[in-house]
C-alpha cells in the first residue's frame, strides 16, 4: 500500500466480536489465538480480527472471502449497521464507530449508498419511489429527487418501468432498481453487498458488464462484497482477500493471480490458475482499426475519432506492424502541417506472439496501458489484447 | 392446618373503590364527553330515513368489494328493516363504531411501541393474555361504578376486551418487516420516525388491518352482552327475549347480529384487500 492515491475510507485494526463479552474474545486473540479456539474458551465469535486496509478515491474495491470469512460483517461496519467492536473506520476525518446518533445518520446520508444481495426493494413502492428513497430520507424537494430518480433509473436502462412495482419486475430488473436507487442517491462510496449472487450466470455478467462501464463513466467510489473470485477478477481494480475474519492478501488482480501470498490464496486461484496454459490467441481481439503507413495525420486522427480509441496502431502494404500513432502525436502532426506519420510512431508498446502464455501478459500492462499487439512470425498484425480480455479469459477457464 | 385465604377480591374491591372516588371527576367527565358522542353519531344516523342509509351502505359496499357485498348488504338491512328491528341495529352499530374508533387510536401507538421495544413487549404480552382470557362479563362489573349503568360502561368494557388484536397484529406486522428492508432503511440514514412511517407501518397495514378486523368482531360480540348492563341496541332485545321466555325474538334479533357482524367483516377485509 505504497501508493499515494488520495485515501476515502481508511480501515485499521477493525475487529468486531459477536456475543456479551467482546473483550474477553480479544483478549484471547491477542494471545494468539484463532476463531475457533476463541469460540471455545469463551463462546465469542471472532467475527473479523484486526483489519486494515484503504479504499482509494475513486477505485473499485472488492472484498472476496467464502461464506463465513466475515465480508458482510466488514461492509455493515463500514456503514455501521453493525456495531464494531474495535478499531477505527475513519472517511473524510470522520471516525465512523464513535459517531454520535444524529451525526452518523447525516455520514450515512452523505457517504454511503447501498445495494443489496436480495435486493431489498421495498414492495410498497412503485420503481420510481424506490429510486427516490435516499433523496426522500434526506428531504430533497419532490421535483427535483423526481428528476434526479428518473435519471439515474434511465441510467440503468429502466425507463418506462417507473410506475410498476418490483414483484412485476425480473431479478436482474429488480437489481437495476437497487442500482438506480444507489446511485440516485449520489453518496460519495458506494457499497454492494453481493449485490448480483442472486442473479443467473448470464444476467449477471451482463451486469457486472454494465457496472464497468457506469464505473468508467462516474469513478464512483465503490466497495463490493463477493464470493465469486470470477466476478472479483473481471471488475475489481483491487481485491482484498478474507479468510476466517482476517485479511489474506491485499492486491491488484494480477498480483492474486501471479503472487498469491500464501497456500490459501494459491488454492483458491487454482482454478484460475490453468490460465498458464493459455495463450494470447485465446484472448485475442479483432482490431478496431488500423492505419496504413501511407495515411497522412488527418486521416489517422479521423479514424481514432471514429472508433473511439486513443492510439492507433500502424501497418505497411503486407499488414506488417511498423509503429503506434497516439492521438496527440497525430494532432501535433496536424499542426505543423507533416504530410506523413512515419516520424511521429512511438515504438513503446508490446508485441507478442500468439503463443505467447496469457499469464505473461500481466505484467505488460503499464500505467498507460496500450492494447497489447499479436503479431505472427512475419510480424504481421493478427489482433491486440486488452486487459479486460485476459481476465475475461482467465476466469472463463476458472469456470471449467 | 388452616391457611388463611388470601383477600384477593378485598384487594381489587378496595382499589377499584378507591379509582373510583379519587378520579369520579375524571370519570364523569370521560362518561358525559363518551355519551355525548354516542348520542351525536346515533341521532345522525337514525335521522337519516330507512332507505337513504340502506343505499348509502350498499353504495360503500359497492364501491369497495363489488356488487355481491352490495346486494347482500341492501338484502340483510331490508330484513332487519322488516323485522323493525332498524332503531336497536342502528345504536349497536354506534357502539360497534365508537368502541373500535377508541381501541384502534389506543392500541395503534402501543402496538407500535412493543414492536420497537424489546422490554416493553414483554410487559405487554401477558397484560394482553389476561384482557383477552379473562371472562368478558367480569369487565362489565366494574365498569357501572366507573361510569354508571349505560352505554358508556358498555363501550369502557367493550374497549378493553376488543383491543388486543389489534395491539398483537400491529406489533406482529411491524415485526414481520423483513430485516433487510430495515437494513436498506438504515443504510440511506433514514431517521426512526423515517422507518416507521416509511417502511415500518406501511409494510405492516395489511397485518394491522386484519387485527382491526378481529377487533370489530369482538365489539360487536361484547356490546351485545354488554347489554346486561344497559346498553342499547340488538343485545338488549336478545335479553328482552330471555327474560319473557319469547325465542322467536331473540332469534330475529340474533339473526340481525349475525348479518351485520358478515357486513361488517367483508367490508373491512376488503379494505384490507384493496391496501395490498
Amino acid at each position: 500500500m505504497d501508493e499515494t492515491r488520495p485515501v476515502k475510507i481508511k480501515v485499521r485494526g477493525l475487529s468486531k466480536v459477536f456475543g456479551k463479552h467482546p473483550q474477553k474474545a480479544i483478549e484471547l486473540r491477542n494471545q494468539g489465538m484463532k476463531r475457533p479456539e476463541i469460540l471455545e474458551k469463551s463462546g465469542q465469535t471472532l467475527g473479523l480480527s484486526n483489519i486494515s486496509f484503504d479504499v482509494y478515491e475513486g477505485e473499485l474495491l472488492v472484498i472476496m472471502g467464502l461464506s463465513g470469512s466475515g465480508k458482510s460483517t466488514l461492509i455493515r461496519c463500514l456503514n455501521r449497521l453493525i456495531e464494531t467492536t474495535e478499531g477505527e473506520i475513519i472517511i473524510d476525518g470522520e471516525n465512523i464507530p464513535t459517531l454520535k446518533e444524529k451525526a452518523l445518520l447525516e455520514c450515512r446520508r452523505r457517504h454511503f449508498s447501498m445495494v443489496f444481495q436480495n435486493f431489498a426493494l421495498f414492495p410498497h413502492r412503485t420503481v420510481q419511489q424506490n429510486a427516490e428513497f435516499g433523496l426522500e430520507i434526506r428531504g430533497v424537494e419532490k421535483t427535483e429527487r423526481h428528476k434526479i430518480a428518473h435519471d439515474s433509473l434511465k441510467q440503468v436502462g429502466l425507463e418506462g418501468w417507473e410506475d410498476a412495482y418490483p414483484n412485476q419486475l425480473s431479478g436482474g430488473m429488480q437489481q437495476r432498481v437497487g442500482l438506480a436507487r444507489a446511485l440516485a442517491n449520489d453518496a460519495t462510496v458506494l457499497l454492494m453487498d453481493e449485490a448480483f449472487s442472486a442473479l443467473d450466470p448470464l444476467i449477471r455478467k451482463d451486469m457486472q458488464q454494465e457496472l464497468l462501464q457506469l464505473q468508467s463513466k462516474m469513478q464512483k467510489t465503490t466497495v463490493f462484497i463477493t464470493h465469486d473470485l470470477d466476478e472479483a477478477l473481471n471488475i475489481g481494480d483491487r481485491i482484498v482477500l478474507l479468510k476466517d475474519g482476517e485479511v489474506v492478501q491485499i492486491g491488484t488482480p494480477e498480483e492474486i493471480l501471479t503472487k498469491p501470498a500464501d497456500d490459501y490464496v494459491r488454492r483458491f486461484i487454482e482454478g484460475v490458475d490453468r490460465a498458464r496454459i493459455l495463450t494470447a490467441e485465446s484472448a485475442m481481439r479483432p482490431l478496431r482499426s488500423t492505419a496504413r503507413e501511407s495515411d497522412g495525420p488527418r486521416t489517422s486522427l479521423h479514424r481514432m475519432r471514429d472508433h473511439a480509441i486513443d492510439s492507433i496502431y500502424v501497418v505497411d502494404r503486407d499488414r506488417r506492424l511498423i509503429g503506434l500513432l497516439e492521438a496527440d502525436a497525430a494532432s501535433r502532426a496536424t499542426e505543423e502541417g507533416a504530410d506523413s506519420i512515419i516520424p511521429y510512431l512511438t515504438q513503446d508498446f508490446r508485441k507478442v506472439p500468439m503463443d505467447e502464455p496469457l499469464h505473461n501478459l500481466f505484467a505488460m500492462f503499464s500505467e498507460k496501458s496500450f492494447p497489447i499487439a499479436v503479431i505472427d512470425k512475419q510480424e504481421q498484425l493478427l489482433g491486440v489484447v486488452v486487459k479486460g480480455a485476459v481476465l475475461d479469459e482467465l476466469a472463463r477457464a476458472g469456470e471449467q | 392446618m388452616d391457611i388463611p385465604r388470601i383477600p384477593l377480591g378485598d384487594w381489587i374491591e378496595g382499589g377499584l373503590t378507591w379509582l373510583t372516588s379519587e378520579y369520579s371527576l375524571v370519570t364523569r367527565g370521560i362518561s358525559r364527553f363518551t355519551q355525548t358522542g354516542i348520542d351525536v353519531l346515533n341521532d345522525s344516523l337514525m335521522w337519516l330515513p330507512e332507505w337513504a342509509l340502506l343505499g348509502l351502505i350498499a353504495l360503500l359496499c359497492w364501491k369497495l368489494a363489488g356488487t355481491r357485498l352490495a346486494i347482500g348488504a341492501a338484502a340483510g338491512l331490508a330484513l332487519i328493516w322488516n323485522l323493525g328491528l332498524w332503531n336497536p341495529m342502528i345504536e349497536t352499530l354506534t357502539l360497534v363504531v365508537f368502541a373500535t374508533m377508541v381501541a384502534v387510536v389506543i392500541a395503534l401507538p402501543v402496538g407500535i411501541a412493543a414492536a420497537l421495544s424489546n422490554r416493553l413487549y414483554r410487559v405487554i404480552m401477558p397484560i394482553l393474555d389476561f384482557m383477552q382470557t379473562m371472562p368478558a362479563f367480569v369487565y362489565l362489573i366494574p365498569a357501572i361504578p366507573f361510569f354508571g349503568i349505560g352505554s358508556v360502561s358498555a363501550i369502557f368494557a367493550t374497549v378493553i376486551f376488543s383491543m388486543p388484536p389489534a395491539i398483537r397484529f400491529t406489533t406482529l406486522g411491524i415485526r414481520q418487516v423483513p430485516v433487510e428492508l430495515i437494513e436498506a432503511a438504515d443504510a440511506y440514514g433514514a431517521t426512526r420516525g423515517q422507518k416507521l412511517f416509511k417502511v415500518q407501518l406501511p409494510l405492516s397495514l395489511p397485518t394491522v388491518m386484519a387485527g382491526i378486523n378481529q377487533t370489530i368482531m369482538l365489539a360487536l360480540s361484547m356490546v351485545v352482552i354488554a347489554a346486561m348492563i344497559g346498553a342499547d341496541g340488538l343485545g338488549s332485545e336478545v335479553w328482552r327475549a330471555i327474560q319473557r321466555l319469547r325465542p322467536g325474538d331473540g332469534f330475529e334479533a340474533g339473526i340481525a347480529v349475525v348479518i351485520l357482524a358478515m357486513l361488517l367483516d367483508r367490508l373491512t377485509q376488503s379494505l384490507r384487500k384493496t391496501r395490498q
